[in-house]
């Protein structure tokens, strides 16, 4: 913790000797503001940390019971250059047999932000996120032996250059993500590693918008900063295992599987909180509803001169 | 000390910072006058705008178009001196019809947020 204090103070330091001028930052593409979801990654690198995300997660085909905490980190080195940081702590109840806790492995992502168009309510995202083996309880916290990487393109599109007849529909957003999995060894412990595509899309209705941008509708706070929004993610295996005419696995592997979360995002100043419920879908996978909460801080708002800023300004 | 005292100590940390009153964030739009979307009968001397945050008055600006994108606003858009959160833009005699207010504003702590909402005068 030391070792991170001091690297948070020297990041800081850097940030106000070598940033100047005006600052654009977390999800802006024109008039559109676009939050930090809660499943599927965001299209824009940004100063923004989340802490914690607690998650209880739909109960597994055999009624065992997991739970998770984690955080994330996210800092632009350059305005279109970042990096995200993952790290969670997990604790899994099997029906039966006694609980297993430990950390998850570590994520982390290099980002770069392809385009931002105002006027268009767009933006693209390339990244290339590394899930790294050793860096968790392989045996006890879900942790992996082997890493992970994984290039990922996310968008964004906002809605608000509908044509005037369609007023209503002008707060719609969407966000999402595909990426495949490519993971560095085969099999672990029996289990094939596969390829995995995932795709994951974010459907947001802003109040926010609607109020200050669209029509004054008599909306006070907080519910002027309210965005109600679904999301959705899909994992498709690719090989080793999976027979892409079924549907299903041959083996050890997993078929498609993923999750719709409804849920909402209360959009403030310096932070946001969310709260999602999520049911999962597909072979295996349990039954029940999960949640997930979070709290999610704009640093880049709350410390617009030192760590809130890009490292390097160029 | 414990890496557990640590954390607690590093989130309080942040917490008391974002506290203390010395953050400030992206300007929002609060509210507006005429207000965003509405129809009114008595044509307005100026438009104001209301910010959730103080404005840089050098780099925070607005307009106002008619439906065919010709100026309307007689003067330049100035924040308030008695309210640094307000914008206000001067327009002339306006006739019934739809218009549409651009703007673009500077927050104390240098970020950027801009948008544009519409109006209505009706006869």
């Amino acid at each position: 913790m030391l070792r991170v204090t001091r690297g948070l103070a020297a990041i800081g330091a850097a940030a106000l000797l070598l940033s100047s001028g005006q600052a654009h930052a977390h999800g802006f593409a024109g008039d559109r503001f676009f939050p930090a979801t809660l499943q599927t990654d965001d299209p824009f690198v940004a100063d923004e940390m989340s802490l914690p995300t607690l998650i209880k997660n739909p109960a597994d085909s055999t009624g065992g019971q997991s739970y998770s905490v984690g955080v994330d980190l996210a800092k632009r080195l350059t305005p279109d250059l970042g990096l995200t940081i993952h790290y969670e702590w997990n604790y899994f109840q099997p029906k039966g047999s006694p609980a297993q806790y430990g950390f998850g492995s570590l994520d982390t992502a290099v980002q770069y932000q392809l385009f931002v168009n105002a006027p268009h309510e767009m933006m693209g995202l390339i990244g290339l996120g590394e899930t790294w083996g050793h860096t968790g309880a392989i045996n006890h916290g879900g942790a992996d032996d082997h890493t992970t990487l994984s290039p990922t393109f996310d968008f964004g599109k906002g809605f608000g250059d509908l044509p005037d007849s369609l007023t209503w529909l002008k707060p719609l957003a969407i966000t999402g993500n595909l990426s495949v999995d490519l993971p560095t060894k085969v099999n672990s412990a029996g289990s094939l590693n596969q390829n995995v595509f995932n795709a994951g899309f974010a459907i947001e209705y802003s109040l926010e918008y609607l109020q200050h941008h669209v029509q004054d509708v008599g909306l006070g706070r907080p519910f002027d900063r309210l965005i109600p929004l679904v999301e959705i993610t899909t994992s498709t295996p690719l090989n080793r295992g999976f027979n892409s005419t079924t549907g299903l696995t041959n083996g050890t592997g997993q078929a498609t599987t993923g999750v719709v979360a409804p849920g909402v995002i209360w959009a403030g100043q310096y932070y946001q909180i969310g709260a999602q419920a999520i049911i999962p879908y597909g072979q295996g996978q349990g039954h029940g509803v999960g949640a997930l909460l979070q709290l999610h801080f704009y640093l880049d708002d709350l410390f617009p001169n030192s760590i809130g800023r890009p490292i390097f300004s160029w | 000390m414990t890496h557990r005292t640590l954390s607690g100590l590093a989130l309080a940390g942040v917490l008391g910072c974002a506290g203390a009153g010395a953050a400030h964030a992206h300007a929002f739009l609060d509210r507006a006058s005429p207000a965003v979307g509405s129809t009114v009968h008595t044509p307005p001397t100026e438009v104001r705008i209301q910010y959730t945050e103080e404005l840089e008055p050098a780099y925070s600006t607005a307009h106002v178009e008619d439906a065919a994108g010709a100026m309307v606003s007689t003067g330049n858009a100035h924040v308030d001196p008695n309210e640094r959160s307000v914008l206000i833009v001067p327009v002339g005699a306006l006739k019934p019809g739809r218009y549409k207010v651009i703007w673009k504003v500077l927050s104390v702590d240098t970020h950027v947020t801009n948008g544009a909402f519409n109006f209505t005068v009706a006869p």
